[in-house]
């Protein structure tokens, strides 16, 4: 994939981190923050915040209350890297023009935001870091 | 005119998925065994609450300067069947796209010499549920035309534009995503037949503009009025979409 040349403009402009894409990856944490892996469970299930389960199973999770719109979450941590799953995150677009995964930390090419979020990412950056700990710690084994 | 540009001119002819032939199934079809006998049996369908309600009011006039519908329109029965099978429609020389809820509330002013219902409120949620009762199992009959054509290409748009932080469109969920699972929904084809709704999660009735502003929550774009012009002109979308589906009102749903 390109550098994108554009995409720290873009980020400080709207009061966002910036990051560097490197491949398909950001390879160094937002903002050099660390992430907690038990809050980013949290955020992963908590339907008021990441609420990736409408879209993603995950294990140990009863079926009924997982979606199947995106793959399942199981190994993840084995398949990416931390900057992989870190860029997808962020803005799964980026890879995908056409995916249907929403961008987390991402501002701008929005329509129709509801007023109480415009301007606002899906998650803020210490959130997508807590999400990526969690996430790399996802072996394939149960 | 060579074979290739007469080839796509063809194409440019051909109607969009929309407006073919192909009867989608309806949103019942999607859910459990059970949900589906308990919508069907009159005796157990919680929504005919409503409707009955909305015999008793078919039958009332508020005030002595009023009249009830029926002093108008007679028996239901034989006057309202099949009108809700043709809503939303555009009143010959309005320019004003009307669903069944504004034609009621439309009647109740110009007519009945009484105020609007409010949206959502239990008299038009019972009135329109008595009145669209009367086209059960009728085939929705809306089809583009001279008069409804600039409504419906706008709510044509709208169903294919992403929104909201999620940013995403009806069009991803409820094309290209049937019959995947979203969380414990099955996603289904955001047809309007069912309408209004028993929705145990809203545990009473609801109207199809509500559910639309639980859809644009759920992407948290912004939510639209209940009966503003951007939902009536996705209602009209969705209900040439559905073209030929049978009335179902009231439907269930989780
Ligand atoms: C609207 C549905 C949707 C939501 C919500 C969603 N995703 Fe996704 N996700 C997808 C899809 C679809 C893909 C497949 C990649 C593509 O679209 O190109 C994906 C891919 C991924 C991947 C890459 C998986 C792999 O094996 O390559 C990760 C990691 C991921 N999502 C994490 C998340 C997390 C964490 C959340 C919540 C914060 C989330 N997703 C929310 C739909 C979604
Ligand atoms: C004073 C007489 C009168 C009363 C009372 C009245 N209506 Fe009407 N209604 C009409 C007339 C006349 C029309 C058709 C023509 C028009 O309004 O343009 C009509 C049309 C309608 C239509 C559209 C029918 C179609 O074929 O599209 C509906 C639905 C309707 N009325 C419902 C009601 C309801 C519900 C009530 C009670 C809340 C009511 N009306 C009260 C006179 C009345
Ligand atoms: C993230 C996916 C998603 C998006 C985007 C979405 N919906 Fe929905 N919608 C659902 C789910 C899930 C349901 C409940 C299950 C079902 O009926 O499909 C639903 C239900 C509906 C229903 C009720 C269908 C019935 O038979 O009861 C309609 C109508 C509808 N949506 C229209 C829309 C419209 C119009 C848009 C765009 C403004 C939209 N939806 C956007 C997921 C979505």
């Amino acid at each position: 994939m390109a550098a994108c040349f554009s995409c720290d403009a873009h980020a400080s402009e709207a009061g966002l981190l910036a990051y560097d894409i490197v491949g398909d990856a950001v390879p160094a944490a937002l903002g050099g923050l660390l992430g907690d892996p038990e809050r980013g469970r949290e955020i992963v299930l908590d339907r008021r915040s990441g609420n990736c389960l409408i879209c993603h199973a995950l294990p140990a999770i009863d079926q009924h209350f997982q979606g199947e719109l995106g793959p399942a979450l199981a190994g993840v941590g084995e398949r990416l890297s931390t900057g992989q799953i870190r860029l997808r995150l962020i803005d799964q677009s980026r890879i995908n023009a056409t995916t249907i995964m929403p961008p987390y930390y991402r501002v701008d090419a929005l329509s129709h935001v509801a007023p109480e979020y415009i301007g606002q990412t899906a998650l803020q950056a210490q959130q997508i870091e807590d999400v990526v700990a969690y996430l790399s710690t996802l072996s394939s084994s149960p | 005119m060579n074979w290739r540009a007469l080839c796509f001119a063809l194409i440019a002819t051909l109607p969009s998925a929309a407006t073919s032939t192909e009867i989608l199934p309806s949103g019942t079809t999607f859910l459990s065994q059970g949900l589906q006998a308990q919508a069907a049996d009159a005796g157990a369908n919680p929504g005919m609450l409503w409707v009955a309600d909305g015999e008793r009011l078919w039958n009332t006039a508020e005030s002595a300067a009023s009249s009830s519908c029926a002093s108008c329109h007679g028996d239901a029965e034989v006057s309202m069947r099949g009108v809700a099978t043709r809503y939303p429609l555009v009143i010959p020389g309005s320019n004003q796209l009307l669903n069944l809820e504004g034609r009621i509330n439309t009647c109740r002013v110009q007519r009945q010499n009484a105020l609007a219902y409010a949206h959502e409120s239990d008299e038009l949620l019972s009135l329109s549920a008595f009145v669209a009762r009367q086209s059960l199992h009728m085939p929705l009959k809306v089809t583009v035309n001279d008069a409804n054509a600039e409504f419906f290409a706008a709510g044509e748009a709208a169903f294919h534009q992403r929104r909201g932080q999620l940013n995403l469109s009806c069009a991803n969920c409820h094309v290209e995503r049937v019959g995947l699972r979203l969380r414990g929904d099955v996603i289904t084809h955001a047809l309007p037949n069912a309408f209004p709704i028993y929705r145990l999660e809203w545990q009473g009735l609801g109207s199809l503009h509500r559910r639309l502003r639980a859809c644009a929550l759920g992407v948290r774009a912004e939510m639209f009025d209940y009966g503003s012009e951007a939902y009536l002109n996705l209602e009209l979308y969705l209900t040439v979409r559905a073209n030929g589906v049978a009335v179902e009102t009231p439907g269930i749903r989780k």
